[in-house]
């Protein structure tokens, strides 16, 4: 589903990412630790196509197609989604109208028909009633007044109603409590546990693949990943600290 | 014979970033007179559409107790300038809510002078201008609270949005004070669409023209919230905005 090879990129001339390959099929959870400044965050923006993250070297193919050769509303149309770790306040945009928004010019770009209004508040309520989110929410203009942990799940609410293939979350477990870090893990499992899905879960901490069991765990460090192992591998990072299992 | 008035200068500082080219055919522009009676409720809304140059020049009474809600949307394809002074008396209540959407070479500006005159009158001023191109924007604002005129409570709020560099905003609300006991507040800022919004939502599929257009039109309605011509004017805003985008 989605190929990196040799990822190269640059944020203000800075190389970041220095050769970065990983391989995710259909039906797998990979999630990438590592310590602050490894490149992490840089890699989903690089695959989301934020400006400023600019791609020097390397390829990524998401299902046959080059994935750095589309726009980014092209990427998510495409079927990508990329979870924020600080999510973004649109003030007097609602959440309902940018995600009615945002489905149908999916839909368009696919060459599908556009929902109607009642169609998508059917699919708003249904996601959001998985992610325990009461619909009123989503009345309110995009993340604003909204806590940390309500920002995230709206975020799980999104990616429930856009119905991904591929979904990147980028530390969708910080700023969390006990509490909210089940329902989200719930809710990546729900949305996104199916044959023919993927997430790549990119986090600092353990805790939240206690919730999504992760299929690969790989290190990332200095640009590149460092080594690869299964769901164990995050505990003997915990256990030992990066440096100790990357050296 | 009263004689024609000169045709301003840009000395003069209500008139400082105006078109005087495009403004001296419609000069002298006639002074059109509003008076809202005490205790009494008027609206207006005035819209700037088609593709002549406009000035308009309003001289507003609101007398005591009385409320005037005056809303403008500049979308003509010109130059456009609307000047008004508005006195008010003793628990007057003025808003002006006004949105102005530039493009090419035009000039548009808003031109008040808010005259507190009395106790206990509350002016709320909420303009909200978008240009692109290498248009300009204007908002020359004057709150002026008279000696005694205690308890006011009168606002500016204004911001511009710029969508090419080439583009301009000028603002300047000012507050002239001789009273002891008023709440005034102006706040003033020039800046461009969010960049981390706009990414938010390409990375959620929408298309860069259609996430411009959700976020400038946010920015529009502010102007307008609360208006009795809420949506008509939302609506023309909106197809205003889709012309310039």
């Amino acid at each position: 589903m989605l190929q990196i090879t040799d990822l190269h990129a640059t944020v203000a001339d800075k190389p970041i990412l220095k050769g970065l390959s990983l391989t995710i099929n259909p039906g797998e959870v990979h999630a990438i630790m590592g310590p602050n400044g490894a490149g992490k965050s840089t890699l989903g923006y690089t695959l989301g196509g934020r400006p400023g993250y600019e791609v020097t070297g390397g390829s990524v193919q998401f299902d046959g197609q080059d994935l750095l050769a589309l726009e980014p509303h092209e990427r998510a149309a495409a079927g990508l989604f990329l979870g924020f770790q600080y999510p973004v306040e649109i003030p007097g945009v609602s959440f309902l109208q940018f995600l009615r928004e945002s489905l149908n010019a999916q839909r368009r770009y696919r060459g599908e028909t556009e929902l109607s209004g009642g169609a998508f508040l059917q699919i708003a309520k249904l996601k959001a009633g998985l992610l325990k989110m009461d619909l009123d929410m989503l009345k309110r203009p995009v993340n604003v007044g909204f806590s940390g942990g309500e920002k995230k799940r709206a975020e799980m609410v999104q990616m429930g109603i856009l119905d991904p293939r591929l979904a990147i979350l980028d530390e969708t477990d910080s700023g969390l409590d006990i509490d909210a870090l089940r329902v989200v893990g719930e809710g990546i499992n729900t949305v996104m546990r199916a044959p023919g899905k993927a997430v790549l879960l990119i986090t600092h901490y353990q805790r939240l693949l206690d919730y999504v069991k992760p299929d690969f765990v790989h290190v990332l460090a200095g640009g590149r990943i460092v080594k690869t192992g299964g769901p164990d591998l995050a505990l003997e990072l915990e256990e030992r600290g990066y440096e100790a299992v990357a050296a | 014979m009263r004689q024609v008035a000169a045709l301003p200068t840009r000395a003069q500082e209500d008139f400082r970033y105006a078109d005087l080219a495009a403004l001296a055919p419609l000069w002298p522009v006639a002074v059109e007179q509003v008076r809202v009676p005490a205790g009494e409720t008027q609206t207006m809304t005035l819209v700037l559409a088609g593709s002549a140059a406009v000035a308009r020049e309003l001289a507003v009474t609101v007398e005591a107790g009385a409320s005037f809600d005056l809303r403008v949307l500049s979308a003509n394809g010109a130059y456009g300038r609307v000047s008004l002074r508005a006195e008010l008396a003793q628990g007057a209540n003025f808003t002006l809510g006004a949105a102005q959407l530039a493009s090419g070479e035009q000039v548009l500006e808003i031109v008040t002078q808010v005259i507190h005159a009395a106790p206990d009158a509350v002016s709320r001023q909420i303009v909200r201008s978008v240009a692109g191109g290498r248009a300009s924007v204007n908002y020359l604002g004057k709150v002026l609270v008279a000696k005694g005129a205690n308890g006011t409570d009168g606002e500016q709020s204004v911001r511009a949005m710029l969508l090419d560099r080439t583009a301009t905003a000028n603002a300047r609300p000012e507050l002239e004070i001789y009273a002891d006991d008023v709440k005034c507040a102006h706040g003033c800022a020039v800046g461009e669409l969010d960049a981390n919004g706009l990414f938010y939502m390409a990375a959620r599929g929408i298309p860069p023209e259609v996430a411009k257009r959700l976020m400038l039109q946010a920015f529009v309605a502010e102007a307008f919230a609360g208006a009795e011509q809420e949506e008509a004017l939302l609506e023309q805003a909106l197809a205003a905005l889709e012309a310039m985008l």
